[in-house]
């Protein structure tokens, strides 16, 4: 997290007890009000999640009466025990959004470190050819129907985790970032050192540029795993099989019935008056906290790599 | 060396060069081929630029490109605005503690996904149990059908990007302002200027060639909008399509729902070619004002 600015330490004047205003701040008014602004903002920005997990923790009763509320007038764990009672498929989706998460961040940052590196190497012969078959694909796009059609028609990826994990591996952008790093963080004197020990470039790659560029890549890294947990879109276009959706996207197919939730758990074969019992705004709003959970815990952590990666991106050679 | 590219260029091949290919589409009468890619294409008939001209004789290709234009000049100017404003207000705070809370606040819309922040606008603009609603209860005003009245769209759509987009911009401006000489501002107190007075004269002037470069690449990717805020957030209603419908969530409907696969080829070439020709425009006016900020 970047440093705020300004010093805040009162300064004491000859000695005497009262504190003397920094001139660098401003007035304590001001800062008051400054504060008031930003904290609203802040809370706006958090206030919808906090009211989801409200809602998820209400009544269902109580909902169909007062509708959502801030302070509802009954409580519930209905909604968590309905999610974990039938809820085979959630298991599945956080397996399937999981799987295709790790799978594509080790994907997506092999392909990406690899080409970047190569490109990033004044040596090698087609470093330009590489840096602008790259670059192009940055300014030209076929768009969604060609795309749709390689992957659907040419590479046969419809409904398998393929089509969730390659369309997302690779982008132009990420290896600019990487490459600015690498021609930063490593220096030429070490690479050249290595080669003069005897040693391959795939060697130097893994023992000497890797270990030193771990920052550049940890930043790839949370970018895409960020990217893979939360895409719904890959899902929209290429997956109709029940077995393979990923969270974010059975979140969205949800949205108008929850029967979803039933027809693939194991103990589908509930009577009609037991479908119309089950606590339905709510569980839908406990999925959405169950979904977001994981990232609302990590991203205290990721920021400082966020705020890195689009100060390193911002840097160009 | 080249075996190191050549997993990311294959890549590149299929993903990225192929669909170049396959926008021929464009010019054809599409027809599913069930022998795959290439027969699809190949097998097709050539109708020339008779997609273009359906589509832009109806009223759709008006409305979309009007909607992302639209959306995306008010995403850049307004966002802009606020998000300098929040990174000079938080670079202004005296406690650090403080505002470090706040932005890591302020950062979390940034991390959610559109399916998730979608859910959220629901539990406000839910008609019978939404929490606007409820407010205007209060105030004895009549319940309004939030996703099938198109008047308040362009205001919601503005807020919801906004709230998403703030806290991270303003991360982006509050980094470079920590970066401004320090001295500068002595010298400027030393000289008697207020507070406002520095910003003005000292933040603002230092700030403005990240703000001209980072106004300039949003203005080359102006064609493009963001799929999920209008298809995720109005939950895809149909009653709102004059508002909500932009390029890329037609292209979308025209491969999944209206199967009008040849026309909306068209549109999402119309889409390519012009964001095209905007990033390079953009890029060399980059260029003229810091060549070290260019995309290339």
């Amino acid at each position: 997290m970047a440093e705020v600015a300004t010093s805040n330490t009162p300064s004491v004047q000859n000695g005497s007890r009262k504190k003397v205003r920094d001139f660098h701040n401003v007035t304590p008014v001001w800062n008051l009000i400054l504060n008031i602004i930003a904290g609203l903002f802040a809370f706006i920005c958090v206030f919808p999640f906090l009211f989801v997990v409200i809602i998820s923790f209400t009544d269902e009763k109580t909902l169909a009466t007062d509708g959502y509320r801030i302070f509802p007038a009954k409580w519930s764990l209905e909604a968590y025990r309905f999610v974990f009672q039938t809820g085979d498929a959630l298991l599945r989706s956080y397996g399937v959004t999981i799987l295709v998460t790790v799978l594509g961040t080790i994907i997506s940052l092999v392909l990406i470190s690899l080409y970047a590196y190569a490109i990033s190497r004044t040596s090698f012969r087609y470093r330009r050819f590489f840096s602008v078959f790259a670059i192009i694909t940055m300014l030209f796009n076929g768009g969604m129907i060609p795309t749709y059609m390689v992957v659907s028609q040419l590479l046969h990826m419809k409904d398998t985790i393929w089509a969730l994990v390659l369309p997302l591996a690779m982008n132009a952008f990420y290896i600019m970032i990487l490459r600015t790093f690498y021609s930063t963080s490593v220096p030429e004197a070490i690479i050249e050192s290595g080669r003069i020990d005897g040693a391959g470039d795939f060697y130097i790659f893994l023992r000497i540029v890797l270990p030193l560029s771990l920052p550049g890549l940890a930043t790839i890294g949370l970018f895409s795993t960020l990217g893979y947990w939360n895409d719904w879109f890959n899902a929209l276009l290429y997956i109709d099989n029940p077995n393979l959706v990923p969270l974010q996207s059975m979140l969205m197919r949800i949205e108008n019935s929850i029967q979803f939730l039933q027809q693939n758990s194991q103990n589908g074969a509930m009577s009609l008056q037991a479908l119309s019992s089950i606590p339905q705004d709510t569980s839908r709003m406990a999925m959405v906290v169950l979904a977001t959970l994981p990232i609302i815990f990590a991203y205290p952590f990721f920021q400082r790599y966020f705020v890195q990666g689009l100060t390193v991106g911002a840097v160009k050679e | 060396m080249l075996l190191m590219v050549l997993p990311g260029a294959i890549w590149f091949f299929f993903f990225s060069y192929l669909p170049l290919v396959g926008t021929v589409v464009a010019f054809k009468q599409y027809r599913f081929n069930r022998e795959g890619f290439w027969a699809s294409i190949v097998k097709s008939e050539w109708v020339g630029w008779q997609n273009f001209k359906f589509l832009f004789s109806g009223t759709d290709a008006w409305v979309i490109t009007r909607n992302t234009l639209f959306y995306n000049i008010a995403f850049i100017f307004i966002g802009l605005v606020l998000s300098v404003a929040m990174a000079i207000l938080l670079s202004q705070l005296v406690g650090k503690t403080l505002a470090k809370v706040y932005q890591t606040g302020m950062f979390l819309p940034y991390f959610l996904s559109w399916v998730i922040v979608g859910y959220f606008a629901f539990s406000f603009l839910s008609m019978d149990r939404g929490m606007l609603n409820q407010i205007l209860g209060w105030f004895g005003v009549e319940k309004v059908q939030w996703y099938s009245d198109p008047k308040y769209w362009p205001y919601i759509l503005v807020f919801v990007s906004l709230w998403k987009s703030i806290g991270y911009n303003s991360v982006v401006y509050l980094a470079s302002i920590l970066g401004i000489d320090k001295s500068l501002y002595e010298a400027a107190m030393i000289d008697g200027a207020s507070k406002w007075q520095q910003i003005r004269n000292i933040t603002i002037p230092m700030l403005s060639p990240i703000i001209i470069i980072m106004t300039l690449l949003a203005v080359g990717r102006i064609f493009y909008a963001d799929f999920g805020l209008f298809y995720q957030v109005p939950r895809d209603s149909g009653t709102l399509y004059s508002v909500t419908n932009v390029i890329d969530t037609y292209v979308y409907r025209g491969l999944k729902t209206t199967g009008e696969i040849g026309m909306s080829t068209a549109a999402g070439l119309y889409q390519s070619v012009v964001g095209f020709v905007l990033v390079i425009v953009s890029n060399f006016i980059v260029r003229k004002v810091d060549k070290d900020s260019a995309l290339f």
